[in-house]
């Protein structure tokens, strides 16, 4: 039994007060969304947390049940929602529904008349000027004005123009800029139908006579241009308006496009051609960042474990300083550095290499990044790793006559893979996607001069993004059937890694 | 025992909850209290437009009893535009460069605008064409910017003639051991289109041809036509298997450095680099991007920076009513020519800023005759193979081969 204390008891009802204020904060606007799905889903979740926080049964639930709740709203959520978006066209031309896109054409399509005049207008009420109905006072260049409203235009002949505007009409309030712009959808929405089309709003204070000319027609499921007379139909599988000569009109919406992301990304040929070699090359990017930066951190950290170096203190910080600075701007750094005519490893050299423009000195020089970026990581935690291993078993070992590079590879190492393992394999996984590694530093390149899409050190991640970015704008649903491809590949990897690592803990512990 | 403890942790919580309640209905009712009197706009640019259009907006919404607010976005202002726009959370007036339209357009995430034919007359032509986009007026604008070639001249006293004769001239003084480089125009690893652009047109190249209505035809596309292979052999010959003066070692980060440190004569580049240019001291000259001997004009990029209405705003009259009639005055063009120093869309503001600064002339003419960078949504997916394209070429690649490549890949893109 807990004891309870005082303390305890006053934050658990802070706590609990504070989830209940962020569930009614966040429920306000999924009431004014009318969005009850997502208003029942915080509803059962606030529920189960005072559930579990105060009924005293379940125990083991006060402990996980935080943590399930994060990896729930930031690992499945995202994860679920890519895989949705992957069955979509969501993406630039492709974001709303057909609904948004019918109007966005028709408003796109609003011109004004040729040789109509342009009005000078008032917003005015009869009534309020917060509710009262709107019409709309019109003063023509000439000076002479007019009434308009959902009957048509007729001349007003008790009102005082002045600045090309009506000023003043006997029996009608005038609305000032701000009493009309609060009323601004009405505003908007306003037309004066006249004989060719309608007179608009133009701001608040001027009007003009405009016509749409492309109208939606739902009978024919088409888009109409009334004066041409052209005609682009409806192509509900893909999500746009098409015209007889496959010519589409801007404006599309989201559609639901099933397999068809998945399949595109393997039937290609321009993603089929190099996506073998690529894959290649990112196993070796991620293999080979691990292993050097492992390699070179374990040095050091092997060395700063010996008691006859002094000065040890000084030299840890010195190494973990790479780890301390923004790896975003050291990218760039190292980027110039590897300028063929102007970076300092020519120089320093005094080469004329083109690091970046040759497909392997590329590929050097983002592993050479790496390490430099990677091995104060690997350092302290070998670091953390070799201090937990018993300094008797090596001295057992001296004992039984072992030499220090005997010591090292037969009792040191195996212990710390058991304790570093999963470290790596996690090193590996997020190195297989280090997007900014490469984004950064070479941007892929060099690029074949027969290929423009795939460069020689470009990651999966990094290629497919430039599939799924560089055309026509964004293309989500694409980009994400390749995120869930990339994602099985990483994580079969990493779960045969894990089982693996599992057999060597067996065999040490 | 335990059945008090827990009516006291529900009765406190109730209390909290009952005061985020109180608080979260109190402040919807004072934010929209001036809403009832006046209305509000929101209006999003980038840091520096911010800033300077800060004073104008206040002042606006003084004069007219409204709320006008400003909001800086520093990063991927077009991007966060329409996703915020989709969701119903975005702004009511946008700022932002004219090559946005063809992508905002086919979002959704603007309306066209109408200006009559006196304010239109107002504005220079060539910024008013940037703006348009399928026959719809899009955009107010109130920035022009282009590259120019600028010179150093205590190096290079006279202003090059043709391309051939700033070759020759930077070589003389790489030569003489004065300069280490030709010139400095921007190239990098993976290209980069838009500086390349007045060589590319100069040599025989374009990249979109135009409709009868002077709108860009993306299925005319001029990479891969013979033009732009002979543009490009023009341009292998400038380059790291010829003279030398186009190098993948100049990239954006030290294109300007390069000018400033005085490592190279000729800088081609926009306004941007002025800054710099002035920091380090040096004397210097801006003339229009000469034209290779012979050969066509060399057509600059234009570029027009422009305020949107956004189609999903919730006070589109007030939006429309603040871009159209409001911003057509000089006096804010001038402040935003002064937060960032590019010449001025509108004549009247153009000549307030011309008498102090003789640089805005010299780019726009240094951009007359430049070719408006396209607004349609195609030209996305020209950028990166043909800046790659360029890039190989330049370090000595095969003219025809590596343009047929570029071509496939744009093609395939456009008619994906």
């Amino acid at each position: 039994m807990v004891p309870r204390t005082l303390a305890g008891q006053a934050g658990k009802i802070l706590l609990l007060g504070l989830v209940t204020a962020l569930a009614v904060w966040g429920a306000q606007p999924l009431v004014a969304a009318h969005a009850w799905v997502a208003l029942g889903v915080l509803v059962a979740v606030t529920a189960v947390i005072f559930l579990v926080y105060l009924w005293r049964r379940p125990v083991p639930a006060k402990y996980l049940l935080p943590g399930t709740l994060f990896l729930i709203a930031f690992q499945v959520v995202p994860i679920l929602y890519t895989v949705s978006t992957a069955f979509t066209n969501y993406g630039d031309g492709h974001r709303g529904s057909k609904q948004d896109a019918v109007v966005a054409i028709q408003s796109a399509s609003v011109r004004q008349v040729p040789g109509s005049v342009e009005y000078g207008l008032s917003v005015a009420t009869t009534g309020d000027p917060a509710t009262g109905d709107l019409v709309f006072l019109l003063a023509d260049p000439a000076g002479k004005a007019y009434l308009g409203d959902a009957d048509g235009l007729r001349p007003l002949p008790a009102a005082t123009v002045s600045g090309g505007r009506v000023t003043a009409a006997d029996g009608y309030t005038l609305l000032n800029l701000g009493q009309a712009s609060a009323r601004s959808r009405e505003v908007v929405a306003f037309v004066v139908p006249t004989r060719v089309g309608a007179i608009r709003a133009n701001g608040i204070t001027r009007a003009y006579e405009g016509e749409a000319s492309q109208r939606y027609d739902p009978g024919c499921d088409c888009v109409t241009d009334t004066a041409s007379g052209h005609v682009w139909r409806a192509e509900n599988a893909n999500g746009y308006f098409v015209d007889s000569a496959g010519q589409r009109l801007p404006q599309g919406w989201k559609v639901n496009v099933g397999l068809r992301n998945f399949g595109s990304a393997l039937t290609d040929p321009q993603i089929r051609g190099p996506f073998f070699g690529t894959l290649v090359w990112n196993f070796a990017f991620a293999l080979g960042s691990v292993l050097v930066t492992f390699a070179l951190g374990l040095l050091c950290a092997l060395a700063m474990h010996s008691d006859r170096v002094r000065g040890r203190s000084v030299y840890r910080v010195l190494m973990v300083l790479p780890y301390a600075m923004p790896s975003f701007a050291m990218l760039l750094v190292w980027t110039d550095m590897f300028n063929q005519q102007f970076g300092l490893l020519n120089r320093l050299l005094s080469t004329n290499v083109d690091w970046l423009g040759e497909v392997w000195t590329a590929r050097l020089a983002v592993i050479l990044i790496q390490l430099w970026l990677g091995y104060p990581y690997m350092f302290l935690v070998a670091t953390g790793a070799l201090q937990a291993i018993p300094r008797e078993l090596a001295e057992a070992a001296e004992v039984d006559g072992a030499g220090a590079w005997q010591r090292f590879r037969a009792v040191t190492l195996p212990l710390l893979l058991v304790a570093l393992s999963p470290l790596l394999i996690s090193s590996f996984a997020y190195n297989f996607n280090n997007f900014n590694a490469i984004r950064l530093t070479t941007e892929g390149g060099p690029f074949p001069a027969s290929n423009p899409t795939a460069g020689g050190t470009d990651l999966l991640i990094t290629y497919m993004y430039r599939l799924a970015f560089g055309a026509q704008g964004a293309q989500y649903g694409f980009a994400a059937a390749i995120s869930v491809y990339i994602f099985t590949i990483v994580a079969i990897v990493s779960a045969v890694s894990f089982r693996r690592t599992r057999r060597l803990e067996e065999v040490y512990s | 025992m335990r059945i008090r403890s827990t009516g006291v942790v529900v009765a406190s919580v109730l209390t909290l909850a009952a005061a985020a309640c109180g608080s979260g209905t109190a402040a919807p009712s004072s934010s929209s209290a001036p809403k009832n009197n006046g209305g509000t706009l929101l209006i999003w640019a980038d840091d520096q437009r911010a800033a300077a259009l800060k004073p104008f907006a206040d002042k606006f919404g003084k004069d007219n009893g409204v709320t006008v607010t400003v909001q800086a976005i520093s990063k991927d202002q077009q991007t966060t535009f329409v996703t915020a726009s989709q969701a119903g959370k975005g702004p009511d007036v946008m700022v932002g460069a004219h090559d946005w339209i063809g992508n905002l357009v086919q979002n959704g995430a603007i309306d066209p605008i109408q200006l009559t034919d006196a304010q239109k007359s107002q504005y220079a032509d060539i910024a008013l064409k940037a703006v348009t986009f399928n026959g719809q007026l899009y955009g107010v604008p109130y920035a022009i910017e282009n590259v120019a070639l600028i010179r150093n001249t205590d190096l290079a006293p006279t202003a090059p003639s043709t391309m051939e004769d700033l070759v020759a001239q930077g070589k003389a003084l790489k030569a003489a051991g004065k300069v280490s480089n030709i010139m400095a125009l921007q190239v990098g690893q993976t290209g980069d289109a838009y500086h390349i652009y007045p060589l590319f047109t100069s040599a025989g190249g374009y990249l979109f041809g135009t409709k009868s209505n002077g709108d860009y035809d993306p299925t005319d596309l001029g990479v891969g036509k013979p033009g732009s292979v002979a543009a490009f052999q023009k341009i292998r010959a400038l380059g790291e298997k010829g003279s030398g003066a186009l190098t993948r070692s100049i990239t954006a980060d030290n294109a300007i450095p390069t000018f400033t440190s005085k490592k190279t004569a000729f800088l081609i580049s926009g306004e941007w680099a002025l800054p710099d240019i002035k920091k380090a001291g040096i004397h210097y000259d801006i003339t229009p991007v000469p034209a290779f001997a012979g050969g066509k004009p060399a057509q600059p990029f234009i570029g027009v920076q422009a305020f949107y209405v956004a189609s999903k705003g919730k006070d589109k009259a007030l939006a429309n009513e603040f871009v159209v009639n409001y911003l057509t005055q000089p006096d804010l063009q001038v402040a935003l020519y002064q937060a960032n120093p590019r010449p001025p869309a509108l004549t009247a503001a153009l000549d307030q800023v011309k008498a102090s600064d003789p640089d805005v002339q010299k780019f726009l003419d240094a951009g007359k005759g430049g070719a408006v960078l396209p607004a349609i949504p195609q030209m996305a997916a020209i950028w990166d193979p043909f800046g790659k394209a360029e890039a190989a070429i330049i370090g000595g690649a095969a003219v025809p081969s590596t343009v047929a490549a570029a071509a496939k890949t744009i093609t395939d893109q456009i008619n994906k």
